[in-house]
């Protein structure tokens, strides 16, 4: 396989629903290995693309290459190398857990040992252990959420596609399917779309904002931060703090505002051992210090309040 | 080979359903015993085990569209097959898989029915095989009408219209009356369904009547088995179109 033949590129990949254009012409291109996260409001368009990629939808117009293979041409060779964790729990409710991940793994050619095997290390490590027998109908909607995912992780997939994996989960199952999907990263190529930012912050090596179909920022988690807001802030209280003090301060970042037994300094990139060297330069002692980084959230919010305003 | 997996797991949906099972083997059964026993104070030929059998067999396959529109409708809305359809399996594989399941249960339901004609009178010889040549394309057909209805409908509407095809089967096949001593547009529209002539042909086998005397008959189950089936493969593809 050559270099252009790895991860996903979409090609002006459309889709349109009568007069409603769900997803406008986006231009993606994910390296192999990496995850890729796609974030955006409800109705955005996340889910229309990754129904195009599994091939579920077919696009209005344009394409996607995945690993080589073209959605519009060769589906069934698309669907030998991916899989897919829908946004709705899909379970087979009259099957056990344990049938329900062998059913997902002999559907995608492995061997009937080796679905079991799998399996059985799947069930593990979902907390699913105790009830396999059980049919899965008698699953609370947590237990039937952790089996769907891990429905997606059983067989041999180059791509992996997450549309919003964690909603439903407590945040002990949700850190526990960060921490599975931290181990894919850089063997397989991952496609997350989610609502909570955190976890494309955490887990992303690339990030595409999408709304009304169209994306309106992409980069890493941090680039985008960078970018679309840049500010870092930083609150120190301290004793002995004088006018002078500040002064000097202020030439080294202009935007610093007094507070109630401290400052407040604003800057795109404020290098914290500068600040406290320069604080004991003035032997001013710092009682309380704290620094804030720009949360993807904030990026988020702002880049979406800026397109509706449009 | 991966439709068969599929089917497994669909055979097993099935199964594992009690209620489903129940209704589809035990009540034909039921029906076929109380009609057994009227007959035996009020005696007609239509009472006869060797009538009635054949009649009510038909008449349980009638059960199987509903299990099969059901499992269908089911997976459509729970998104199973939504995850289904991401899977390397081609559109043959899912026909294959939906209906194949159905078969089993359908030599279930006539073995248990012409078991229970044989104790209570019918004659067993080689014509019961035999009339596998009609009973097989009548359960085709309706699991192929299954399919139709389970691409089209959603679960609340197949309880309906389900209920409706099991009452059409069981008033127009003529299983346990007389069509033509009803006669008027009732016999017409029994004759114009399936139902009624894979009812008379099967009656016909097992009385041992050569092929031209229930070719007209066969026609039209094949006819309605063709027309059933491909309108349901055309309905599942709409239903599962990229």
């Amino acid at each position: 396989m050559n270099k252009n033949e790895g991860g996903i590129q979409t090609i002006g990949l459309t889709k349109k629903y009568g007069d409603r254009m769900a997803v406008n012409g986006i231009n993606l291109s994910i390296k192999a290995g990496e995850l890729f996260s796609l974030l955006g409001p409800n109705g955005a368009g996340k889910t229309t693309t990754i129904k195009m990629l599994c091939c579920l939808l077919k696009p209005t117009d344009g394409t996607a290459v995945i690993m080589g293979h073209d959605i519009n041409k060769a589906p069934l060779a698309v669907k030998q190398i991916i899989n897919v964790s829908p946004q709705e729990t899909a379970i087979a409710n009259h099957l056990n857990a344990l049938e329900n991940l062998i059913l997902m793994g002999k559907l995608y050619g492995l061997g009937k040992e080796e679905s079991k095997k799998r399996a059985e290390e799947l069930i593990e490590l979902m907390g699913l252990k105790g009830r396999t027998k059980e049919p899965v109908k008698n699953f609370s909607g947590g237990m039937q959420r952790r089996l769907s995912i891990a429905m997606a992780l059983i067989s041999d997939f180059q791509v992996l596609f997450l549309d919003e994996p964690t909603l439903g989960l407590d945040p002990h199952a949700r850190r526990e399917l960060w921490k599975q999907i931290e181990k894919l990263k850089g063997k397989k190529t991952i496609l997350l779309t989610t609502h909570y930012l955190e976890e494309a912050d955490a887990l992303a090596d690339q990030i595409a904002i999408i709304e009304k179909g169209i994306i309106i920022a992409s980069g890493t988690p941090s680039e985008l931060k960078n970018e679309f807001l840049g500010m870092q802030t930083m609150v120190i209280k301290a004793q002995k703090l004088t006018s002078d003090c500040i002064e000097g301060l202020k030439a080294m970042y202009p935007n610093i505002r007094m507070i109630e037994n401290g400052i407040e300094i604003k800057a795109k990139k404020l290098v914290f051992d500068d600040i406290v060297d320069y604080f004991r330069s003035k032997r001013a002692k710092i009682e309380w210090l704290s620094m804030k980084e720009p949360s993807l959230d904030d990026v988020f919010l702002n880049l979406i309040e800026e397109e509706k305003n449009q | 080979m991966r439709f068969l997996v599929l089917a497994g797991r669909n055979l097993k949906e099935v199964y594992r359903d009690p209620v489903s099972i129940g209704l589809g083997v035990i009540m034909p059964v039921v029906l076929l015993i109380l009609f057994i026993s009227m007959g035996k104070n009020l005696p007609i030929e239509t009472f006869s085990p060797s009538t009635l059998t054949p009649g009510i067999v038909v008449f349980s396959f009638t059960f199987l569209t509903m299990f099969s529109a059901m499992l269908l409708a089911k997976d459509h809305q729970s998104a199973f097959l939504t995850r289904l359809l991401t899977t390397p399996l081609r559109p043959i594989d899912f026909i294959l898989a939906y209906s194949i399941p159905f078969l089993p249960i359908a030599f279930l339901q006539t073995a248990v029915c012409f078991t229970v004609g044989i104790l209570f009178g019918m004659t067993l010889n080689f014509n019961v095989l035999l009339s596998l040549v009609v009973l097989i394309p009548i359960a085709v057909a309706c699991i192929g009408m299954g399919m139709i209805i389970g691409s089209l409908c959603t679960e609340n509407q197949i309880a309906g219209i389900g209920s409706t095809f099991i009452m059409a089967g069981s008033l127009f096949g003529g299983a346990w009356m007389d069509l033509k001593m009803v006669g008027g547009v009732f016999n017409a529209i029994g004759y114009i369904l399936p139902f009624a002539h894979a009812i008379d042909a099967t009656r016909a086998i097992l009385k041992g009547s050569d092929f031209g005397t229930i070719a007209n008959n066969l026609y039209w189950v094949i006819g309605y088995t063709l027309c059933f089936f491909v309108l349901g493969i055309f309905s599942f593809r709409w239903r599962t179109k990229r």
